[in-house]
């Protein structure tokens, strides 16, 4: 039976557990804070940008440049999105997870892992697609280290700091595949934030640009404009130059967005993930007092018995 | 043919922050090929912006932006502007921007050796645009 001794070791070990908990959610906290700022600042122009341009993909021929090109979607790259680090709760399982089957589903393997239905699988199952899958962030370089599937490029340690330089660089790479026609398309797998306390899994194509059907909706009280959609804009100074400058312009700051949100969403996890943490070694720490303090009586009890029963018998 | 539109849905975004979601009357823009001008209706246009003034109005109430670079999107009830930067006129500090307008002609002098002649240039359009707008007198009269 254990005894007083081993009940305070114990308690001592929990508290300062919880002292690493609650000290990472106050940074978390902070964290959040600035990530929460610069995601949402972000948004609306991300969003608007998004809108516009596939409001301009469904309009133009989609020959017009080689960012709008669809073709039959046979050759696909992957870009998984996880964080650098741990101890966010199930923030990178379930970006993995959900990666997992859907890179089956394109694959056309089933099977292995309990692969949950839902994923958002671009056309019928169709054999033979070539995937590649890009990983950013170092959880998913580790699972995608200790599992069978084609990775392409890894990129760790954006997450410190997101720049722009970052967005840049990596839209760069992007643009540069699609372009040389090495894949017929690109999709993005990462955790949205939603709230602090919520993130969701988010599947969503980023080349060739979507055409408007896929986009979000239009603001309420706007009435959807043009709907046959057919008709092509008038063009200052002029197309090329106009598309030059704007199709690339998107996928960085698309990617920019993507890398935000998934920041945000990360500290936000993590956040809550500490808080339980500290709350159930707080529970813990309260459970193992009151075991010890049993115990404590117990021998107590036990001590005054004996002296007394000792009393006793000299009489 | 569906009816025209009576007014204009106005968004104006920077990469920082939404500026303006508003319905409007009529939009005057600073196209980088010239000023254009947008009232319900208009044909689908997609155009950069360059730097200038930006007025919209609803009824008789006018306001005005200072704007630069970026691109629009016109459509017939919907006008999105993307600008890299973007600055109500109330907002404006104009001692600032009469510091920055000295600086950049200081630069466009040559007093100031190494002096990058593009940069000092569109730094000094910047400064006498955001003048301009900040003052409320000068977007009647487009320099």
């Amino acid at each position: 039976m254990a005894n007083v001794r081993d009940y305070r070791t114990r308690i001592r070990s929990v508290r300062s557990t919880q002292q690493i908990t609650r000290a990472m959610k106050m940074v978390s906290a902070a964290k959040l804070r600035r990530a929460q700022d610069r995601i949402l600042a972000a948004r609306p122009y991300a969003r608007k940008m998004l809108e516009v341009l596939s409001s301009l993909a469904t309009r133009v021929h989609p020959e017009m440049h080689p960012l709008l090109s669809r073709r039959p979607e046979e050759k696909l790259l992957v870009l998984v999105i996880t964080a650098d680090k741990g101890l966010c709760g199930s923030f990178n399982t379930n970006i993995l997870n959900r990666a997992r089957s859907y890179l089956d589903d394109l694959m056309g393997r089933r099977g292995d892992g309990a692969a949950a239905p839902g994923g958002v699988s671009p056309g019928a199952a169709a054999p033979a697609r070539k995937v590649q899958v890009d990983v950013i962030g170092r959880k998913a370089r580790d699972w995608f280290r200790r599992h069978d599937y084609p990775v392409r490029n890894v990129l760790v340690d954006v997450f410190k700091d997101v720049t722009l330089a970052h967005a840049r660089d990596l839209a760069g790479d992007l643009i540069d595949l699609f372009s040389r026609r090495e894949v017929d398309a690109i999709y993005l797998v990462y955790n949205e934030f939603k709230s602090v306390i919520q993130q969701r899994v988010v599947i969503e194509p980023l080349l060739p640009i979507p055409q408007t059907s896929f986009a979000p909706a239009t603001p309420a009280g706007s009435t959807p404009s043009a709907p046959e959609g057919s008709e092509d804009y008038l063009y200052e100074p002029d197309r090329e130059a106009l598309f030059e400058a704007l199709l690339p312009k998107h996928v960085m700051i698309q990617a920019h967005r993507v890398l935000l949100e998934s920041a945000a969403a990360e500290h936000g996890a993590r956040m809550t993930a500490m808080d339980n943490a500290t709350r159930n070694a707080g529970e813990m720490i309260d459970s193992l007092t009151l075991q010890m303090n049993k115990i404590r009586q117990a021998s107590i009890t036990k001590e005054i018995l004996e002296v007394v029963s000792g009393a006793e018998a000299l009489r | 043919m569906s009816p025209l539109p009576q007014s204009i849905r106005l968004e104006i975004v920077t990469p920082e922050q939404r500026l303006v979601n508003e319905v409007v009357d009529e939009v005057v823009l600073p196209g980088s090929e010239g000023s254009l001008g947008v009232l319900p209706g208009h044909t689908p246009l997609l155009s950069t912006l360059g730097i200038g003034w930006l007025m919209y109005r609803r009824g008789d109430l006018r306001r005005y932006l200072a704007i630069a670079w970026g691109f629009v999107e016109v459509l017939p009830d919907r006008v999105s502007v993307l600008a890299e930067i973007a600055e109500r006129a109330e907002t404006i500090d104009r001692e600032r921007a009469r510091k920055a307008r000295e600086r950049a002609l200081e630069r466009l002098r040559g007093r100031v050796p190494g002096t990058d002649f593009e940069r000092a240039l569109i730094a000094l359009q910047k400064a006498v645009i955001r003048i301009q707008v900040a003052e409320g007198a000068g977007p009647h009269e487009p320099a």
